[in-house]
């Protein structure tokens, strides 16, 4: 975690969250019958079906790059260019986010590469992110 | 239950109509798909109209047509609106509602990129922030995942652009129809790697329209000549897969209806002269030649390498141009494309006529996600 006392800054998604102790962390929900997570809080489970059985979890932070792009064209006022990537979480689940900390370049990224979560200021990402703290993914310089 | 026949067919030429409202493009798509069969709008007994961009545009079209009461039904569906226009007026032959439907789909499109609309209670845009979810970054991640899997190109999916802007020049209903050779394609401005300008289809303005009748009304009005049967038509919603919730999916949707579609028409991807398939980027039409099932998994870099899907090959795909030169106006696509396959099976496509085609087959996807794919037989 490279933040703390972050309980001045507002989360950037509905499934950031900021425990007791200040450490930010992603919310998922797992299903208590067919196991598949899911990003965020669910009721019922999308891939099963069952009622009631969610369990909420904290997503993991390390992972591996399943997937990404290289965006050189965004909406008007986005900072570009950025990496998007699919990210698989150590302990099951994907989420997306932008790749920070290399080069956007086909060259400097393998699928599969070790990256993990940091929370950072959304402001570095977004200008309406003042205020905001969000997940970006890093090269997992330790396990290259 | 009866056949189903498209007896009438036609679209606008895409491109840009500053000047004329949706209803206004709609309404000249109808009078010309009414006009190829020459059925009168007092026969039409429901409207099926396919739009994104604005509402209640079926009702619009008819005050400007004629205003006979029938009854109206507007579809959205993402990019698969046009073809769930289509298949709602199918579905509703086929229960023996009625024996004459219009099927419309049209878009105006503004210029650039798509803004997607913001759903949900997210305290922030997500764009930029949470990576990217324009449809060029979408598409373009899509493509990779099939470079992991099997070390497709970027030289491969560049290639689908060359050969569909070269369709494009056989087709005066085309937005473009210009050559692109494949330095001008991979040199032209990167919009999300590996997806660069020519790669990604063309935002414009269009409509098409179709006159559908069950079999009895077709013999009855004389129109069995020029009539195309409607072997097969199958419309799937996204089933969960692994990242979906993340990374949008168009494989397995597309899978699912691709299946659908040949158990309803007893037919298989062999019996296929000819294909229009969701082209939006090059990237995804290497994916659906292994969705669809003109090559293995895996194969389809191969495939475009071959020349088999190109004019004058085994399976000819997206002869018309494709979205990404003959445009791809959202609600529109979905009858655009049927058009396209139907014109073919009449033998009235001219210099792109793909020469004996029999059995066609038309897909759409809409990200969200909804595929459409129907089958298409000469009477």
């Amino acid at each position: 975690m490279e933040m703390k006392s972050t309980e001045a800054l507002k989360p950037a998604t509905s499934y950031t969250h900021i425990d007791a102790d200040g450490n930010p962390y992603l919310e998922g929900s797992r299903c208590g019958d067919c196991g598949a997570v899911f990003l965020g809080r669910r009721e019922n489970c999308g891939r099963c079906g069952a009622r009631g059985r969610m369990q909420a979890i904290h997503m993991g932070e390390r992972g591996q790059l399943y997937n990404y792009t290289i965006v050189y064209r965004s909406y008007p006022g986005i900072k570009v260019p950025f990496i998007s990537a699919i990210v698989d979480l150590d302990g099951g689940g994907a989420v997306k986010g932008n790749l920070l900390d290399v080069e956007p370049d086909p060259k400097c990224l393998r699928f599969g590469m070790p990256v993990r979560m940091v929370f950072r200021g959304a402001e570095t990402a977004s200008a309406e992110g003042v205020g905001h703290i969000a997940h970006f993914f890093i090269p997992d310089g330790e396990r290259t | 239950m009866t056949d189903v026949y498209v007896v009438g067919i036609d679209m606008i030429r895409f491109g840009r109509y500053p000047d004329r409202t949706v209803a206004q493009l709609a309404a000249d798509a109808a009078l010309l798909a009414l006009d190829d069969c020459g059925v009168g709008i007092h026969d039409v007994q429901a409207l099926y109209s396919g739009n994104i961009g604005e509402t209640m545009t079926g009702q619009r079209t008819l005050q400007l047509i004629g205003q006979t009461g029938i009854p109206v039904v507007n579809c959205t569906n993402a990019c698969a609106t046009g073809a769930t226009a289509f298949r709602e007026g199918w579905t509703a032959i086929k229960a023996g509602l009625f024996d004459t439907v219009l099927c419309i789909g049209v878009e105006k499109m503004a210029a650039g990129m798509i803004v997607k609309k913001k759903i949900g209670n997210e305290p922030l845009p997500a764009e930029g922030l949470i990576g990217s979810e324009t449809m060029p970054a979408v598409f373009s991640m899509v493509g990779l995942e099939h470079s992991r899997k099997y070390g497709t190109t970027i030289e491969q999916f560049a290639k689908v652009s060359v050969k569909n802007h070269h369709h494009s020049t056989f087709n005066p209903k085309s937005m473009y129809q210009k050559e692109t050779p494949l330095e001008e394609v991979l040199s032209s401005e990167m919009i999300a790697y590996p997806n660069t300008k020519l790669m990604c289809s063309v935002n414009v303005d269009g409509a098409a329209a179709t006159v559908l009748m069950s079999e009895k009304r077709a013999r009855e009005r004389g129109l069995m000549g020029r009539a195309v049967r409607v072997r097969a038509s199958a419309l799937a919603s996204d089933a969960w897969s692994e990242r979906n919730q993340v990374m949008q999916d168009v494989n397995t949707v597309s899978r699912q209806a691709a299946k659908s579609a040949f158990e309803m028409a007893g037919l298989g991807p062999e019996d296929l002269n000819l294909i229009e398939l969701h082209d939006c980027f090059a990237t995804a039409e290497i994916l659906h030649y292994e969705n669809l099932g003109i090559c293995g998994d895996g194969e389809g870099g191969r495939l475009i390498d071959s020349g088999e899907t190109a004019l004058g090959g085994r399976v000819p795909v997206n002869v018309s141009g494709g979205l990404l030169s003959k445009g791809h106006p959202l609600g529109a696509t979905g009858i655009a494309n049927i058009y396209e396959v139907a014109t073919h099976l009449r033998g009235e496509a001219g210099k792109r006529q793909v020469q004996g085609a029999r059995i066609g087959l038309t897909h759409v996807v809409g990200l969200g996600s909804a595929c459409a794919v129907h089958i298409l037989e000469k009477v």
